[in-house]
């Protein structure tokens, strides 16, 4: 028997001693990940992420608080991933700190989670983590990120609302048009909003939106005023712009505006169709994932120790190239 | 099958503000290896338990400078039990009198360390008392 009946009843120790069994992928995790993937698929996934230090520990918090005191509380679960060493492979999970005013809630669930060599902003045994939740009815999964940088976009497959989290002093408009971590944001938020530097972020933030989404505007330039017309293409009107919102997230600031637009992408995911497309999509690609490890792992159970070292000994030696050393292992062949 | 990682709460019960022992400790169990959730000051048994559970950790360490232990161990152990997690190995730091520590062992302490302790030896405690 697997601990799936004890989830669906709402046993917290229960529950809690599944997630362990899945962050370490037992084969016991496993079976019951199977048999509550069918009550899973009704909660709404917000991902938060951003650079260290922006706030989303304290962001998080709030908007927990905000889903628990509003008329009709939504029960909320939160993964909070921060990096695992790469040289010991032990962690300091921190983000509980910035997250006392959630204690004693019982419709409150906050696990953190060490990414464990991973290196996408999550740990392997995320999806698995939030699916959990997500079957044990959970409304609401908040899924903090480690501080990301600019390549950190996993969290973006896997939430159906990606919020990325600024705060003032991020640099220029250069690093506003890079590609990677902003063009995965459904919701900008710019917290420190009282810090000086709010306008100036807010400003490269929306030159990006701009050059993504061109909409009429009069500017003046060398001091003469001009206008630009919006292009004559109607925007689609199921197209979602990314709003720019200003946060204070250790005094609560800005955080009823921030719910009401997290929950309006939920709407607009529902409206457009969207939210079916990203859930084939993500479903898609952690099949992807899982079938890429499985017969990775397969191939290399099947394979003697004795003859890998031999491969990785030529190609220390330089007389084998890492292709040619691939080829010869699936061959089966003496390189 | 991942190795199972020891998963170990620090935390600060009471009211004295002085966590930077509780911080030494939390990186040397990192460094030894070790998944550390820090809760950070201030906390009530009760958010100690609560985290605990939410955690299912192995082990909890307190750290306890306010001469309160007394107060505060019991009560933590005591809502551990109730939570159904009388397995988790509870280890205290700080300043704790000689003439307390056979009455807090008696409680089911597992270890407990003062100024100076090496952080060797908390940590090949923490091990043998997990494999335990």
């Amino acid at each position: 028997m697997t601990h799936a009946p004890a989830i669906l009843s709402g046993d917290r120790l229960a529950l809690a001693r599944l997630l362990t069994l899945v962050e370490n992928d037992t084969p016991e995790g496993r079976e019951t990940l199977d048999e509550l993937f069918p009550h899973a698929g009704r909660a709404h996934l917000v991902g938060v992420t951003g650079s260290p230090g922006s706030g989303k520990s304290s962001l998080v918090n709030q908007i927990a608080l905000h889903y628990r005191r509003a008329e009709e509380p939504k029960r909320v679960a939160i993964v909070a991933v921060d990096p695992s060493s790469p040289f010991t492979g032990g962690a300091v999970l921190g983000d509980r700190v910035r997250m006392r005013d959630l204690a004693g809630d019982p419709g409150v669930f906050i696990r953190s989670m060490a990414t464990r060599g991973s290196l996408g902003g999550l740990a392997q045994a995320t999806a698995g983590v939030v699916q959990v939740f997500d079957a044990a009815g959970f409304d609401m999964v908040l899924i903090e990120t480690v501080g990301a940088g600019q390549a950190e976009v996993d969290i973006a497959r896997l939430a159906h609302t990606t919020l990325v989290v600024e705060a003032p002093g991020m640099g220029d408009e250069i690093q506003a048009i890079k590609a990677g971590i902003l063009e995965i944001a459904d919701i900008l938020v710019i917290n420190k909003a009282d810090h000086p530097g709010a306008d100036n972020a807010e400003r490269a933030l929306k030159s990006m939106l701009d050059l993504a989404h061109p909409v009429a505007r009069v500017f003046q330039h060398h001091g003469q005023v001009m206008s630009v017309s919006a292009p004559a293409a109607a925007p689609d009107p199921r197209l979602w712009i990314p709003p720019i919102l200003r946060t204070i997230a250790t005094e609560g600031v800005g955080i009823a505006g921030l719910v009401e637009s997290i929950d309006m992408h939920a709407e607009h995911l529902r409206r457009s169709g969207d939210w079916s497309r990203r859930e084939r999509a993500r479903l898609e690609s952690e099949l992807d994932l899982m079938l890429t490890e499985t017969l990775a792992a397969q191939f290399r159970a099947g394979l003697p120790d004795s003859r890998y070292d031999e491969v990785v000994d030529q190609l220390t030696k330089r007389t084998l190239s890492p292709w040619e050393a691939v080829r010869s292992l699936l061959n089966g062949r003496k390189p | 099958m991942a190795e199972r990682k020891i998963r170990v709460l620090v935390a600060k019960p009471g009211l004295d503000g002085h966590d930077r022992g509780a911080k030494v400790v939390a990186r040397a169990l990192r460094d030894a290896g070790m998944e550390v959730i820090y809760t950070g000051l201030r906390q009530t048994p009760e958010m100690i338990a609560e985290a605990a559970l939410q955690e299912d950790v192995d082990v909890v360490g307190l750290s306890v400078l306010s001469g309160a232990h007394m107060a505060l161990v019991p009560r933590v152990l005591e809502l551990l039990k109730a939570n159904g997690q009388e397995k988790v190995r509870v280890f205290i730091g700080g300043i704790i009198p000689d003439e307390d520590v056979p009455e807090l062992k008696k409680m089911g302490v597992s270890g407990i360390y003062g100024p100076g302790a090496p952080t060797e030896q908390i940590i090949n405690d923490v091990r043998a008392a997990v494999k335990a």
